[in-house]
């Protein structure tokens, strides 16, 4: 059978909201490490969204986020997105480049140099590892990731790539919103877990919960 | 009064001067921009998917470039546009991201572009002008009076097409 994210039930959600708990518990332990400050985060938000209402939850279309793309490979195919928006992307760059980051100003978002370009997909890939290392032990399958595609424009224009993937199969796509603390900033992280048609079916049977 | 009406994504709609419409943060979709200036009407497609029949989910007929173009068409003809004297611009069809994979899914923008043009082809409307392909986004608006189809992107300012 083939099921479609239109047709997960409460418990669907429960088991990837639980991946999606653990996965942020070992990013924020992760990101902790690296850049040496304590970092807490909340429980985070599985959100089924209608692609249309998608890019109001990230601040309208033309609003300027940054996306960090991967390739899922193994026996879940797919896709994995962490979406991150600027002044999130900011804070985390300049921790991670222990201040140095360069073009700190506020008003000019959208510039960001090599050194930081490259910070931001470290931090992609701590994110979605964590993820998908809590993925593939609670599935017992073996997935890995793609080296990530760093995009950096419109939310709109971003959003469509995980929308026209989700949408061979549905008009809807599934949001695990995530919130960090490092003690007094608050960071939003999103990620989209996209698997192909029929990697879905294979992640909630592995997760006793098709059907 | 001049109305901005948007046409979401997966969405199309129709206007007469001096309403415009628009469509904003286009990715690899295409919007398709249908003009009939004589009569100063207009419609817009946003879609996110070449072809319908690949699909088994494609309830949903403005998704999809070659069923988005029948309704749009009947759209037009409701408003009164002539539909021998159509003309066309599209824009989008972006590659966000470069991943190595061999995915088909990445190069969605580019199909998308490439099955609009020859579904246009098929209704024999003209394509006007294009702005495809690259890997950034897009804002649009279309104007009905002028047959302008204007395009916003990041660091790029604006161009008239």
């Amino acid at each position: 059978m083939n099921l479609s994210v239109n047709d997960l039930n409460s418990m669907h959600l429960d088991v990837l909201k639980e991946i999606g708990n653990i996965g942020a518990g070992n990013a924020a332990t992760s990101l902790a490490v690296m850049i040496q400050k304590k970092v807490d985060m909340q429980v985070p938000v599985v959100k089924i969204l209608d692609v249309q209402d998608v890019p109001m939850v990230l601040g309208g279309e033309e609003n300027i986020v940054a996306g960090i793309y991967f390739g899922m490979t193994g026996e879940i195919e797919g896709n994995i997105m962490v979406l991150l928006d600027m002044p999130s992307a900011r804070k985390l760059t300049n921790f991670m480049m222990g201040g140095l980051s360069e073009t700190s100003c506020e008003d000019d978002l959208s510039q960001l140099n090599d050194m930081e370009k490259s910070a931001l997909q470290e931090i992609g890939n701590i994110l979605s590892g964590s993820y998908v290392s809590s993925l593939a032990s609670l599935t017992n399958l073996r997935v890995e990731l793609t080296t990530p595609s760093l995009c950096v424009d419109m939310a709109g224009a971003i959003l469509s790539v995980p929308a026209i993937q989700f949408g061979t199969i549905s008009d809807c796509v599934l949001m695990i919103e995530n919130t960090l603390f490092d003690g007094h900033q608050e960071m939003k992280a999103n990620f989209f877990l996209i698997p192909d048609e029929n990697s879905f079916d294979v992640l909630l049977q592995s997760l006793g919960v098709s059907g | 009064m001049q109305d901005i009406i948007k046409v979401g994504m997966a969405d199309l709609k129709v206007v007469k001067s001096p309403h415009i419409l628009t469509t904003l943060g286009l990715g690899s979709c295409v919007g398709i921009a249908v003009y009939d200036l004589n009569n100063q009407i207009a419609g817009l497609a946003h879609i996110m998917l070449p072809d319908s029949t690949q699909i088994k989910n494609n309830a949903n007929k403005a998704k999809f470039a070659d069923t988005a173009m029948e309704v749009l068409l009947e759209e037009l003809k409701k408003q009164g546009a002539n539909d021998r004297k159509l003309t066309a611009k599209i824009a989008g069809g972006a590659q966000m991201f470069a991943l190595d994979n061999k995915s088909d899914m990445m190069k969605i923008g580019a199909r998308n572009a490439q099955a609009t043009k020859k579904i246009l082809n098929d209704y024999k409307i003209p394509l006007l002008a294009e702005d495809t392909g690259g890997n950034f986004g897009r804002t649009i608006e279309v104007y009905p009076d002028t047959g302008i189809l204007l395009v916003k992107a990041i660091g790029k300012g604006k161009t008239e097409l």
